[in-house]
């Protein structure tokens, strides 16, 4: 008997125009807690995939406790005892927990569903792991952190003892975030293997037992977290020394650009309950202000409120003494903000564009652009590739690359580039650096902090505790639709904070 | 394989059209394998007489008739072809209708009303005015405008209830479609200009050269005798190459392309989607509207103004002609023309052979059926099929962990595609 569940021997997986795996072994040993470290686009996800049957590699094969097998569809994966749970949860909404875990392993008889058995066999599951979860309960009524239990006790269902995390913890909050670590925990001592995909080196440090770095598909080394620490991983990865904190001098703000008073915005899932309920703020010229807040507390409306993406019910939005309220959308983006938007999908690009017309796709109508309404492609193209260069936007064919096929964070780089290079006062960040690596956010933080030092206002908002600290120089917390506090991040600390967002504690002066 | 070749292969174009042609190869084998059950089935047809079918399915376009031994003749004909391109002009209008509102994400299902509405405009026009006092031609180009004119005020209402009542444009389109159809019917129950002078043309509004009205041939006549084929060909190709210079070269079009592939991401960006809604319908309306000018202006044509309980195959043949076409403005001439080839061999079926000229209808379906099956098929020409799999296996939604590249099925599975 081998001493490996898992090996991955030599997997090479080509794209059109890109390498994703490049000869990459990765052995994953019985009971360990097995960390895949690597930058966005470095061939995680793909050796994943690969795995778990969603991709057939183009060379290299796999072992299972020694024997060669070849996975050739996810069910084929769940028969050998591997179960993932994805970053973006395979969940039907209108189904409760107890049918979305049973859900492709039914038992019937005659036909007929019985439920019966498998509820008790996952009231047991959740008891034995402390996974408290009501399995009647409908999964759209979860938090996300529930939805993320159902996940797992998918797989423990299935009695998968091989289990791939990827990037568990990009939409916690902290204290979410040491259960779930706390349960990994448990699952190891038991016997189980897990691979945890992240790109954040304080989980790993904190339960893995191993790290395999990747970079640009190729496999950097494996090492033994007790052997190493933060600042070598971070070398692996990105291939340079890299600052975890990016270093800025403090703010200089001067005169307000965003005033937001009274704001009332409807919610987006709810139109007749208001998530944003009255909420009132500055921005200064010179500043970074973070909104931090658990996800779904009311930040994505009150954006959208001052974007114009969503009418506002009461209130005001002023930017530079001009009330913007009732300003139509184009406007706006014209005069006075840019937004580097939550969903990069949704709004930030139309993924089958080319890449140059995406990196246009706010300033088209300009006088550079366009000609008596006919476009100057070759305009936009040196335009465009000016940017590339400035940002270093990653792609397979330049300017002409088709957004979808780019990787998540040179995607996000070039939304960046449009964003930052408007030049309009106000800039609003949601969430820019998720799902990116450390050499990436360290690239966008820098980037915010050059802008703010430039004289601009920038609204941040993040759902990374780390981040808002790290990069801000005023932080609010959101809880429920209202500003629950109001930090100075060097006077606080990530508990107080992690404690406002729960909406545990009002600290801190709340400014009107 | 060499470099290029593959890359080229790979292109989307490329794709796009070879999947086009797939599935009209195998529309046509199965069109071939039903001529075949249909002698099969029936002892009035002979193993000959399937052969002599599958010939004129495949080739009724070259087709001469019989001789006097009974015999098919085969040849190149001028009047046949000079046909197909008559037939195909007034589709690729309505193939390009279809087109334009879908890159802008609009279904629009109304080119037969549209046409309907612009039938009725550009005769009236066409017989109304006099042509002693305004020369032909202009009265031509009058009623032309008007007809466009007409179709895009027919199209603007399903695109008004679509943007500011959010009602579907599907079923208002159908709506308007079959509303059309009798408020034509209902305005030339007792027109004057029905043709009350030859017996047997009673149900049919008169051909405008009773007015001294008809497109110019341009000297296609001399291209191809004793064919109805005229200047409005042109006229259909110029339209197409404008409306690819407005997808891709322009603001407009950029904007209309932006609504079509992500209309979140037009939000975002601040383009006014309503009314970019409403000028797409209204586009789209003109063009269905100008098709009817350009087959009811030829001078020839007949106009049967009973149109209540049917909807003008003009307007309906829009649809596979867009689809099969991929929404691509200069791909809409070329399957045109196939939609009008498979008509006139439906044509020679009906007239030379015992099949009648259904065996054609049902080919056309299974082709149209088929296009929507050409991304699947194109799915399939590219190197990674997992992709398509694994689509399936998330069912439908792509994701973002795993990487996405080129060829993944359309993330937003919106309901209008």
């Amino acid at each position: 008997m081998s001493e490996y569940v898992i090996e991955m021997l030599g997997i090479t997986k080509s794209f059109p125009g890109i390498k994703a795996n490049d000869n990459i072994t990765l052995r994953l040993k019985k009971g360990e807690i097995h960390a895949l470290l690597g930058e966005n686009g470095a061939g995680k996800s793909t050796l994943m995939s690969v795995l778990f049957g969603l991709y057939e590699p183009d060379e290299g094969y796999i072992l299972k406790d020694g024997v060669k097998v070849s996975i050739r569809n996810p069910n084929e994966a769940t028969r050998l005892g591997i179960g993932m749970v994805h970053q973006h949860f395979r969940l039907v909404n209108v189904f409760t927990v107890l049918e979305n875990i049973i859900l492709g392993a039914e038992d019937s008889r005659y036909g007929f569903l019985v439920k019966k058995t498998a509820g008790e066999k996952v009231v047991a599951l959740s008891e034995k792991y402390k996974m408290e979860i009501d399995p009647d309960a409908k999964v759209e009524n979860l938090t996300v952190g529930m939805q993320q239990k159902t996940e797992i006790l998918k797989m423990l269902y299935r009695n998968n003892d091989i289990l791939i995390f990827d990037e568990p913890t990009a939409v916690l909050t902290p204290q979410e975030i040491s259960e779930l670590m706390n349960t990994m925990k448990s699952f190891r001592d038991e016997g189980k293997s897990i691979l945890f995909i992240t790109h954040k080196l304080d989980e790993i440090m904190q339960v893995a037992d191993r790290v395999t770095v990747l970079r640009k598909g190729r496999c950097i080394g494996t090492v033994n977290t007790r052997d190493t620490d933060k600042k070598q991983l971070s070398a692996m990865m990105v291939g340079r020394d890299v600052a975890l904190k990016v270093k800025k001098s403090p703010a200089r703000p001067t005169d307000n650009v965003l005033e937001v008073k009274e704001l009332c915005v409807s919610s987006l899932l709810h139109k007749s309950q208001l998530a944003v309920n009255g909420v009132s703020f500055n921005v200064k010229k010179g500043e970074i202000l973070a909104v931090a807040g658990v996800d779904g507390n009311g930040q994505t409306e009150l954006i959208s409120g001052i974007t114009g993406l969503s009418r506002v019910k009461k209130g005001s939005v002023a930017i530079c003494g001009k009330d913007i309220t009732n300003m139509p959308v184009s406007v706006r983006n014209r005069d006075f903000l840019s937004h580097i938007p939550e969903d990069r999908h949704k709004h930030g690009l139309v993924l089958d564009f080319s890449l140059m017309d995406n990196l246009v796709l706010k300033r088209y109508r300009e006088e550079k652009f366009q000609r008596l309404g006919f476009i100057l492609k070759e305009s936009v193209r040196s335009y465009a590739e000016g940017l590339i260069k400035a940002f270093d936007v990653r792609s397979g064919e330049g300017a002409d690359t088709v957004t979808r096929s780019m990787s998540g964070g040179n995607q996000q780089k070039a939304i960046i580039a449009r964003e930052l290079d408007i030049g309009l006062p106000l800039i609003i960040a949601v969430q820019p650096t998720r799902g990116l690596d450390v050499g990436a956010i360290e690239y966008i933080h820098k980037e915010l902090i050059k802008k703010r030092d430039e004289g601009f206002a920038v609204l941040l908002v993040s759902l990374e505790l780390e981040e808002v600290m790290n990069v801000a120089d005023r932080i609010l917390v959101m809880h429920k639709g209202k500003i629950t506090g109001e930090f100075y991040p060097e006077k606080t600390s990530v508990k107080e904070l992690g404690l406002a967002m729960a909406g545990i504690k009002k600290a801190g002066a709340h400014s009107e | 394989m060499n470099k290029r070749l593959s890359a080229l292969l790979d292109s989307d174009a490329v794709k796009g059209s070879l999947s086009s042609v797939l599935s009209i190869l195998f529309g046509l084998f199965v069109g071939c394998l039903i001529i075949l059950a249909v002698s099969l089935s029936d002892s009035d047809f002979t193993l000959k007489s399937a052969a002599e079918g599958i010939k004129l399915l495949l080739f009724g376009v070259f087709s001469k008739g019989r001789d006097a031994s009974g015999e098919l003749v085969f040849g190149f004909s001028t009047s046949n072809i000079g046909n197909l391109l008559f037939r195909a002009t007034p589709v690729i209008m309505t193939g390009l209708s279809v087109a334009l509102a879908f890159r802008s994400g609009l279904f629009n299902i109304g080119a037969s009303g549209q046409f309907l509405i612009g039938t009725a405009t550009c005769l009236t026009v066409a017989l109304s005015l006099d042509t002693k006092v305004f020369p032909p031609l202009a009265v031509w180009l009058i009623a032309f405008i008007a007809a466009g004119a007409a179709g895009a005020l027919w199209g603007i209402i399903p695109g008004l209830l679509r943007a500011y009542l959010s009602i579907n444009e599907v079923l208002s389109c159908i709506m308007t479609n079959w509303i059309a159809a009798n408020l034509v019917t209902w305005f030339f129950e007792n027109s004057p200009l029905r043709n009350a002078g030859q017996s047997g043309k009673i149900g049919y509004i008169m051909p405008t050269s009773a007015n001294g009205v008809s497109t110019p041939t341009l000297f296609l006549d001399r291209l191809f005798p004793s064919s109805q084929v005229n200047g409005g060909f042109f006229v259909a190709i110029f339209f197409c190459i404008a409306a690819y210079i407005l997808l891709t070269k322009t603001v407009t079009g950029f904007e209309m392309r932006i609504c079509g592939s992500n209309s979140h991401a037009a939000h975002y960006v601040g383009i006014r989607q309503k009314k970019m809604t409403v000028f797409s319908f209204a586009l789209a309306g003109a063009l269905s509207g100008g098709a009817a000018a350009l087959y009811y202006l030829s001078g020839h044509t007949e106009f049967f103004w009973s149109t209540y309980q049917t909807l003008p195959q003009e307007g309906l043949s829009g649809i596979p002609v867009a689809l099969l076409a991929s929404n691509n403005p200069l791909g809409v001439i070329f399957t045109s023309l196939f939609m009008s080839l498979l008509g006139v061999s439906g044509q020679q079926l009906k007239n030379l052979t015992a099949f009648n000229e259904f065996t054609t209808d049902i080919v056309v379906a299974l082709i149209v059926y088929l296009s929507a099956f050409s991304l699947v098929i194109r799915q399939y020409l590219s190197k990674d099929r997992r992709n398509l799999i694994f689509s399936k296996a998330a069912g439908g939604k792509t994701n973002r962990t795993v990487p996405v590249y080129q060829g993944q099925l359309k993330e937003e599975g919106e309901e209008k595609q």
